[in-house]
């Protein structure tokens, strides 16, 4: 979330710039939530209705409402798998061409390539590996990093880091249409719903 | 904490029906454990190391169980965990068999002694590695530890057990205050008596032997064990209708996780243990893991490195297999089974370091032992709620979920 201005948000609109003009690109609809609790109804909402391009913005994290919003299991763990073996595939590798091929010295008798030995190293790698592979594929999965987002355009949404609940689908989504889903954000309880201009 | 929150528990889901197979199984499994240690005796006869060695493995394997379940309960209390209420009262109930390894010990203590003992009770007079370890290895020494470690653990499952049962009448959450502040010292006890009845029980088997991190191997894996066994009981529980919407498989992913978790600490301690002493490469260390290393004891080796840590690693590392109960139950039963072969891999080599050879007491003292154990367990559990009541966390317990 870019908070980076240090206005507080109760400041006088005219402290940052307007709002640009509604001729702006259509980014999609925001609609502002009262609680966690209407939020993950709202959310079923908009799941059983079919929409694909939507998300949900808290300011905290919140129980069950990847279920609430229909999200599937979250694949940040292939990466981890992958870059995990590969990191302790390298971590081996590594010191097998070191020990036997680089300097292949002998040490307190032991063969060249003593694995036993090699192992803490492969773990660290393997462990190492894993971790990037985590930040890696959420960064990946989450389309991060990026300077911009289109909900930016909205002043209300400021307050998703303070104790705003928002739902925000967008104009991408098959089945987005400006007035049919609008209606559909207040029946399922929103009391505010914007049009978000990018 | 201060006010438990109501909880409507689902009705007949906490307490085991009058009619249920489980009302059985403590009369059953108490004939069973019975007949099975009779028979492990008059077969044994003639052959005392043997019994002894087979009685002892079996009597680890249980003792780790219930010293698991001790520190399961200790944990939760100590972290001030809310996830695990629900399951707590089944670890409670296998710390509460504790007492019992006081009468089971006895056939080592009084009998099996110097069967089992005899490399340090009667060393050579011109060994000095023995005459110097003898101010703590000594049979008097011996059993002052032993009576020690035995008044702990009573006191301990005792203590723990009483005040949470009595906290299902009361509903105070002042019992839970009290637990949770004797935890942590508690834990200091737990981890004292467990590493020196390693030290004592195990390790002293092969006397010239030292590893300064014996205990916490054997601690890690009596965990994994209570884990597998908690959640057998937890999946039959939940087959035989009990605990719906109770313990959900919210829980199982949990305890799953755990379980995964000290696969890999075991595999962690167990080749720290071993790396150590193959890198120093000293002849008296060296020695316990060539006697595991010849004579068909490799292949023993082998099979315990795969089997408690390569299979069940890569087995459990999905999360659906932590979510699935045909996932859990193998992989449950499958380290119940790694954990005795690992003590049987600790304990048997210092009997038979000629040749690999397993015997028919094995199996019968095995039976003999975990179904005593299990008829004490059962036995507690129907005569209770299956979960902790009056627990102020019973309500955030019921609605976990993993994130």
């Amino acid at each position: 979330m870019n908070r980076d201005e240090t206005t507080p948000s109760s400041a006088p609109p005219n402290a940052r710039p307007a709002p640009p003009e509604a001729g702006g690109k259509l980014f999609g609809l925001l609609a502002e939530l009262a609680d966690p609790e209407s939020l993950m109804r709202a959310c079923a909402r908009v799941r059983d209705a079919g929409y694909t391009a939507w998300d949900a913005h808290t300011p905290f994290p919140i129980h069950g409402l990847d279920r609430a919003m229909g999200l599937g299991k979250s694949w940040v763990s292939a990466f981890v798998l992958v870059l995990g073996l590969s990191g302790a595939a390298f971590g081996m590798l590594m010191q097998w061409w070191i020990s036997t091929r680089a300097y292949p010295l002998v040490i307190s008798g032991k063969p060249l390539f003593s694995w036993p030995a090699f192992v803490p190293v492969m773990f660290e790698c393997g462990v190492l590996g894993g971790a990037l592979g985590a930040l890696g594929g959420f960064l990946y999965k989450s389309r991060l990093p990026r300077h911009h987002h289109g909900l930016f355009a909205s002043e209300r949404f400021e307050r998703v880091t303070d104790d705003a609940f928002f739902i925000s689908i967008e104009a991408s989504d098959p089945r987005f249409d400006a007035e049919e889903t609008a209606r559909l954000l207040r029946e399922a309880g929103a009391h505010h719903v914007e049009l978000v201009h990018a | 904490m201060e006010h438990p929150h109501e909880v409507t528990l689902p009705a007949g889901a906490i307490e085991v029906p009058p009619s249920s197979r489980w009302r059985r199984l403590p009369a059953i499994a108490g004939a069973v454990g019975v007949g099975a240690l009779a028979l492990s005796f008059a077969l044994g006869r003639s052959d005392g190391p043997q019994l002894y060695h087979s009685y002892l493995v079996a009597y680890l394997f249980g003792l780790s169980l219930a010293l698991g379940g001790l520190f399961f309960v200790l944990l939760q209390y100590a972290t001030r965990a809310g996830w695990s209420v629900v399951v707590r009262r089944l670890a409670e109930h296998v710390m509460a068999t504790l007492p019992l390894f006081a009468l089971l010990w006895l056939p080592i203590g009084l009998w099996g002694f110097d069967d089992v003992f005899h490399h340090w009770a009667h060393p050579p007079p011109d060994d000095p590695v023995l005459a110097w370890k003898e101010p703590y290895l000594n049979p008097g020494a011996f059993y002052v530890r032993a009576a020690v470690y035995f008044a702990v653990w009573t006191l301990l499952a005792v203590w723990f057990w009483r005040r949470s049962r009595r906290q299902d009448e009361e509903r105070e959450p002042a019992i839970t205050r009290r637990l949770q502040s004797l935890s942590a010292p508690a834990l200091i006890l737990f981890g004292l008596t467990l590493t020196y009845a390693a030290i004592d029980w195990i390790m002293s088997l092969d006397p010239h032997w030292f590893s300064t991190i014996f205990g916490v191997y054997v601690f890690a894996g009596s965990v994994v064990a209570i884990l597998a066994f908690l959640i057998l009981v937890a999946l039959s529980l939940r087959g035989s209708g009990l605990l719906d919407g109770v313990l959900t498989w919210e829980h199982f992913h949990d305890l799953g996780k755990l379980l995964f978790a000290f696969v890999v600490f075991w595999a962690y301690i167990a080749f720290s243990q071993f790396m150590l002493i193959w890198y120093a490469n000293i002849p008296e260390e060296t020695e316990w893991f060539i006697h595991r290393w010849h004579h068909g004891w490799q292949y023993a080796s082998i099979f315990l490195a795969a089997g408690h840590f390569g299979l069940p690693f890569l087995f459990l590392l999905p999360q659906e297999v932590k979510r699935s109960r045909a996932g859990l139950t193998f992989a449950a039963s499958w380290l119940l089974f790694m954990h005795y072969v690992d003590l049987y891999w600790l304990v048997m080599p210092s009997l038979h370091h000629e040749h690999f050879h397993v015997d028919l007491l094995d199996l019968t003292c095995l039976i003999g032992v975990v179904s005593l154990v299990f008829a004490v367990f059962a036995y507690l559990l129907v005569r209770g709620k299956l979960v902790p009541v009056g627990d102020p966390r019973l309500a955030e317990s019921m609605a976990l979920e993993v994130l």
